[in-house]
């Protein structure tokens, strides 16, 4: 509705049509090196390296290398650890026990959660039970769960998951109470069943609530495994920290805790691939399903 | 919420509810689907009183209430599903329907990538996929400019007067309710009453635009307009304010 007039009060120049595709639409310019995907990796390895290099030149200038160690000496034990074996054997113990209980964590804490946000009776009535649990402190259980559950795996997995399962049920809870509820009108408005409403609108909308605890359980489900395995074990990363730490082999002790650092930084890139792989299922469905020629409207 | 209220729509009407906001329009519309009850007396539907939600009655919501995490096309096959359409049927009646709605290529699209005259027409997809005998509308054009009103609108008469369902839309908008209505009924501020039921005597088929140009639209428009805004004048006048607030304790 434009009128044509000599002299334009008011004019608008042309925007570029790839501004927001190279993600220069928050102010930077065009083609900025930080705006490279590879920017980040670099910067991250760069970081890494730096702080190594820091420990490694502060051990035995600053501090006694005895108390603190040294990136090189870690390295060595990590090769001989490798070698030998020795670092699958504990890495391998520690895993299966962070899974096992990560996903009972999740099995039980994501419905549990959903079924007390949308019964408000029952949530009523366990809401201070479940704080009162929440707010144990979990690493005091590990005498008595290695006293209920044996020495063995069902100790750890269960104390992994007491620390994860509160998370799980806190978030899908919380994801529940958070769905639109005009959404839920509409289901209603067609006569849809608790489990319609369900797979519709409850499931879709906590979904990033759900991946969202996930993510942050994978650190409480190793500090879970590790703890366990330091109370009463003979074999796992935290039964390895334990031992050195005995033997004031502080080398020992940091080699354990960098593997235990870097399986957390491996599992959360896994999931997040993961995620993201799903995702992009996801949408390839839905392309297939609804790909068929048009019908002529009536 | 709604007082001495009584009002009967027929089979085939499309009758508009106008009043000031928050007198309860809503309300009303979900008494009808059966979302809420009366705290007393009745809502009949064919006859019937309705006592959970009536299967033959659909709700167009204010906001488009779409899926977000679903496209176009699954959004619309929601209301086949609840309405069991076998599976083989579906693609059809969606690729229909989105061509009714002039929605052709957008049919894998999430909701959050269309604008929102495209989301309202994904949402009257979805009613009319729904197939009730009888439509709820709540404000449905509510949140729209006035271009994107008038262009989801004259679509909206037009594919209502090839099906010939009886509809009770809400509005605040009287221009808009004379335009779609045989029927214009003016509620009053909280508690609502009707006090006012006009019979529209346009000829169909109308074009939602070009009816407003025609002398007795704007005879309508005043008429409604007065009876309004009468009783808004008196809902703030110092007497009844105080009436109502002694009334409130």
């Amino acid at each position: 509705m434009s009128v044509p007039t000599s002299r334009p009060v008011v004019s608008v120049p042309a925007q570029p049509r790839d501004r927001e595709a190279t993600g220069a639409a928050r102010g930077k310019e065009a083609g900025h090196w930080s705006d490279r995907p590879w920017s980040k990796r670099v910067g991250r390895v760069l970081l890494a390296l730096l702080l190594l290099a820091l420990w490694e030149y502060a051990s035995g200038r600053w501090v006694d290398p005895f108390f603190l160690s040294k990136p090189s000496q870690v390295w060595a034990r990590l090769v001989r650890l490798a070698g030998n074996g020795e670092l699958f054997l504990h890495l391998g113990v520690t895993l299966q026990e962070t899974v096992l209980g990560l996903l009972l964590g999740m099995a039980v804490g994501v419905p549990a959660g959903v079924l007390f946000a949308r019964s408000p009776f029952l949530s009523n009535i366990a809401q201070p039970f479940v704080m009162a649990f929440y707010s144990l402190p979990r690493v005091s259980l590990a005498p008595l769960f290695i006293l209920w559950f044996g020495l063995g795996l069902l100790s750890k997995v269960m104390l992994v998951f007491t620390m994860v399962v509160f998370v799980a049920f806190y978030n899908s809870y919380q994801g529940v109470k958070s769905v639109d509820p005009d959404l839920i009108e509409m289901m209603r408005s067609m006569r849809a069943s608790q489990r319609q409403i369900t797979r519709w609108v409850i499931l879709p909308s906590i979904r990033s609530w759900v991946m969202a605890s996930l993510r942050l359980n994978i650190g409480m489900a190793l500090i879970g495994a590790v703890i366990g395995e330091m109370f009463a074990s003979s074999r796992g990363l935290g039964y390895y920290i334990q031992y050195s730490s005995g033997m004031f082999d502080t080398t020992g002790v940091f080699t354990g805790l960098l593997v235990v650092m870097v399986t957390a930084i491996v599992l959360e890139a896994l999931l997040g691939w993961l995620d993201r792989g799903v995702l992009t299922r996801a949408r390839f469905e839905r392309k297939r399903t609804s790909s068929l020629p048009p019908g002529r409207g009536s | 919420m709604l007082d001495r209220f009584n009002l009967t729509v027929y089979d085939g009407e499309f009758v508009s509810i106008v009043g000031p906001s928050g007198c309860g329009k809503s309300t009303l519309l979900r008494l009808v689907n059966g979302l809420i009850r009366p705290d007393a007396g009745e809502v009949f539907l064919d006859g019937r009183p309705v006592t959970g939600v009536p299967d033959n009655v659909g709700l167009v919501f204010q906001n488009d209430a779409l899926l977000p995490w679903y496209s176009v096309y699954d959004n619309i096959r929601l209301a086949l599903v609840m309405r069991g359409v076998p599976k083989e049927n579906q693609p059809r009646r969606i690729h229909e329907l989105i061509a009714m709605v002039g929605l052709e290529g957008f049919a894998d699209q999430l909701p959050g990538t269309l604008s929102g005259g495209m989301r309202k027409r994904v949402a009257l997809a979805r009613a009319l996929a729904y197939d009730p005998d009888v439509f709820l509308m709540d404000e449905p054009f509510g949140p729209l400019d006035a271009q994107t009103r008038i262009s989801v609108g004259q679509e909206f008469l037009r594919i209502w007067q090839s099906l010939g369902k009886s509809v009770l839309f809400v509005t605040h908008d009287i221009e808009e309710a004379v335009a779609l209505s045989d029927r214009v009924v003016v509620l009053s501020p909280r508690p609502a009453r009707v006090i006012g039921d006009f019979s529209v005597d346009l000829p169909r088929p109308r074009d939602f635009y070009e009816i407003r140009f025609e002398p007795e639209f704007q005879r309508l428009h005043r008429e409604i307009y007065q009876c309004l805004i009468q009783e808004a004048k008196a809902a703030f006048s110092p007497a009844r304010g105080v009436a109502e607030g002694v009334h409130a304790q």
